[in-house]
């Protein structure tokens, strides 16, 4: 991984722009935003706790060449995906995508922040939910909750447990899937037929930008 | 019924605005023909309702009273007012033009006496101050008005109102009957110089132009600070007739922008610039103006204005694009968003937020009833296959009135030489 990383610093040299542009998805549009500051603005998390970089600010220092800033910040990974920021750009800049392929990016070459929680919410859904096709909401809860250990785990979930009760009361939750008893897809194979194909596109593609 | 001489030597002028009127102006005075055909019922058009003008800070009514005094010593134009283009046919140098006429219901007997408005009680929205009041249906548009003729609003017709108007009218001057014309007459040549219009604000949603009432757009900022506006030339606010000494100024609002006006509007910086004088002229040191920019465009020879606004104590400059407008208790409008420099989030209030909103055409380049070329923003082009309509002012391109006003005389070079050829065909 971070042979890639090494490799990719070496290419672009003091170059960060060009590497977005040609690495990231949507890394193209960076140049395009000219500062209005509409994105941030809009943005409704405030970026309080923990939000290193307004999404503007991330798109200046790229062109500022702040590589390792920029890659091992938290911000990409704190977007909610609520859309404001892009319907509103006066530039059409597809922000949220924007942030997400740069964040897909760190990722890939081994820079994203350790321990990042939305980080590992992404990794750990993807998991759960290909593997059926349908998300086992027990098994992705307990990955979460247990994520920074057995006593954060139990606190966590008895702050929760009226919630989950509520839940399997409506029958949106059924604690059998705990065993692994959980809704399926009815082709799985099919299913996993896909994203190996998908997978395998993308590496190409992949394969191929980082070769160029 | 209307009777215009015109021939196909004649050069027809559309919208009498300081662009349509310079152009009217230039070919009259070189020996031409022209027909200033203007929608409105007074020349002079959207300069005339700004308070005063950059970057001499005159008043707009000094250089509108030069240019009426060259129109009536001028028997070569003829004007129509409350008349709009409707169709065109032919082809360069020999165009046939209807043009719909709106009745006034005032004859050229009016002294603009104003008994007529005495007695009139019906009310209407004040156009001429975008809205902001309301006026007698029988009215003069502004104090400058050309021609100084009063109008009876259509909507009193066959009312009583009107029979009182008429009543009232000691030189026979109402007349009641007249009704809508169409003519067709010949030109030459045509010069379309239709302006522009601001671009409407509550399409902004986030600003809330429609919901807040101190959220107001810079044409309306004029209008409050003009004597002969609504409010006596006093900076009040809407919501509760507060003086408004706290003033932020929203830069591009809908300009600059792919989801509303793709170009720079060019004169809205400079026009907030303007406006800061404004405040100060009110209050004083105690009026404070906060001007919210993306960057500021001082185009060409207003880099010194800018430098003077810049040196100004009462005058802050915030690096931002307002992200959202909200209120708070007290009706004050907040503007929320992130300052550029230091990345910082703020929420201040402010007594009244003017949204700098930037043009777009009136006439659409695709609405004009003949085939002109035009950008995608609706501004006409200049297009060397059809040489016979010509662009001037503010409907080929955002512009201030000394730009607008050197398009025109352009245009009008153009319109000439164009009669000038069928002329010397015809000899
Ligand atoms: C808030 C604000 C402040 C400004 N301040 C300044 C300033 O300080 N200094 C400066 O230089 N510039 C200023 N400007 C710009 C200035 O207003 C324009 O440059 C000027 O109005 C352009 O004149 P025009 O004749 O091209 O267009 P207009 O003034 O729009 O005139 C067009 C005329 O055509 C008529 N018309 C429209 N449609 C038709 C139709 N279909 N048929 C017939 N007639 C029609 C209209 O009624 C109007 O009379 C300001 C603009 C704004 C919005
Ligand atoms: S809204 Fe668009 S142009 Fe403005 S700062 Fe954000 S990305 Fe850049
Ligand atoms: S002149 Fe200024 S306010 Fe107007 S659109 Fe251009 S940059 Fe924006």
């Amino acid at each position: 991984m971070s042979d890639l990383n090494q490799t990719m610093a070496a290419r672009y040299q003091n170059n960060f722009l060009k590497e977005i542009e040609e690495q990231a998805e949507m890394g193209e549009w960076v140049k395009m935003c000219m500062q209005c500051g509409l994105c941030s603005g809009s943005c409704p998390t405030n970026f309080q706790a923990g939000w290193d970089h307004p999404p503007q600010e991330i798109f200046m220092m790229i062109r500022a060449g702040k590589r390792d800033e920029v890659l091992k910040s938290n911000s990409m990974w704190m977007c909610t995906s609520c859309y404001n920021c892009y319907v509103r750009c006066p530039r059409k800049v597809p922000v949220t995508h924007v942030m997400h392929g740069i964040a897909e990016y760190a990722y890939r070459i081994g820079q994203s922040p350790k321990n990042q929680p939305t980080q590992h919410l992404s990794k750990t859904f993807w998991d759960n939910c290909t593997k059926t096709g349908r998300v086992n909401e027990v098994k992705l809860t307990q990955s979460l909750y247990f994520k920074d250990g057995i006593g954060a785990g139990i606190k966590k979930a008895m702050e929760m447990q009226a919630v989950a009760l509520g839940l399997v009361k409506a029958k949106r939750l059924n604690p059998l899937e705990a065993i692994g008893i959980a809704h399926k897809c009815k082709d799985i194979k099919g299913i996993q037929a896909m994203l190996a194909k998908a997978n395998e596109l993308e590496a190409q593609r992949k394969a191929e930008k980082a070769k160029a | 019924m209307t009777s215009v001489v015109a021939t196909n030597q004649t050069i027809l002028v559309v919208g009498g605005g300081i662009s349509g009127m310079t152009a009217a102006l230039e070919a009259a005075e070189t020996g031409k023909q022209v027909v200033l055909v203007e929608t409105n019922p007074y020349l002079g058009g959207r300069t005339v309702q700004l308070y005063r003008y950059f970057p001499k800070m005159c008043h707009p009514t000094c250089g509108l009273e030069i240019n009426l005094r060259r129109l009536k010593a001028n028997p070569r134009i003829q004007v129509l007012t409350l008349a709009e283009v409707t169709g065109i046919s032919g082809s360069k140098g020999n165009y046939s033009v209807s043009v719909k006429l709106k009745p006034r219901y005032v004859n050229a007997n009016c002294t603009a006496c104003g008994e007529c408005g005495k007695v009139v009680q019906t009310e209407i929205a004040d156009e001429f101050n975008y809205n902001l009041g309301k006026i007698k249906a029988a009215y003069l548009p502004s104090s400058m008005a050309y021609p100084q003729r009063y109008v009876i609003d259509s909507s009193i017709i066959g009312t009583p109102d009107a029979e009182r108007a008429k009543a009232a009218c000691k030189y026979d001057a109402v007349d009641l009957e007249q009704e809508e014309e169409v003519i067709s007459l010949n030109a030459g040549a045509i010069v379309w110089a239709t302006g522009w219009q601001p671009y409407a604000a509550e399409k902004i949603v986030y600003y809330g132009y429609d919901r807040f009432p101190n959220v107001i757009t810079n044409v309306e900022f004029e209008r409050l600070a003009d004597p002969h506006g609504p409010t006596g030339g006093k900076i009040l606010r809407p919501s509760d007739g507060k003086e408004a000494r706290n003033v932020a100024f929203i830069q591009c609002a809908g300009s600059r922008d792919e989801n509303h006006l793709r170009h720079c509007s060019r004169f809205c910086c400079m026009g907030s610039l303007k406006q800061t004088h404004y405040v100060e002229e009110a209050f004083g040191d105690a009026g404070k103006s906060t001007i919210y920019y993306i960057d500021i465009r001082a185009i060409d020879r207003f880099e010194d204005f800018y430098q003077k606004v810049q040196a100004n104590p009462n005058v802050s400059f915030v690096k931002s694009k307002v992200a959202r407008i909200t209120q708070d208790k007290d009706g004050n409008p907040v503007c929320n968003g992130v300052n550029v420099e230091g990345y910082k989030r703020y929420a201040t209030a402010h007594d009244l937020v003017v949204l700098a909103v930037g043009m777009e055409p009136a006439v659409k380049g695709m609405d004009i009833p003949a085939d002109v070329m035009s950008d995608s923003s609706g501004f006409i082009m200049a297009d060397p296959a059809n040489a016979g309509i010509f662009g001037a002012g503010c409907a080929t391109n955002a512009l201030d009135v000394n730009r607008s006003v050197q398009s025109a005389t352009a245009a009008a070079l153009r319109a000439i030489q164009v009669v000038n050829k069928v002329a010397r065909a015809e000899v």
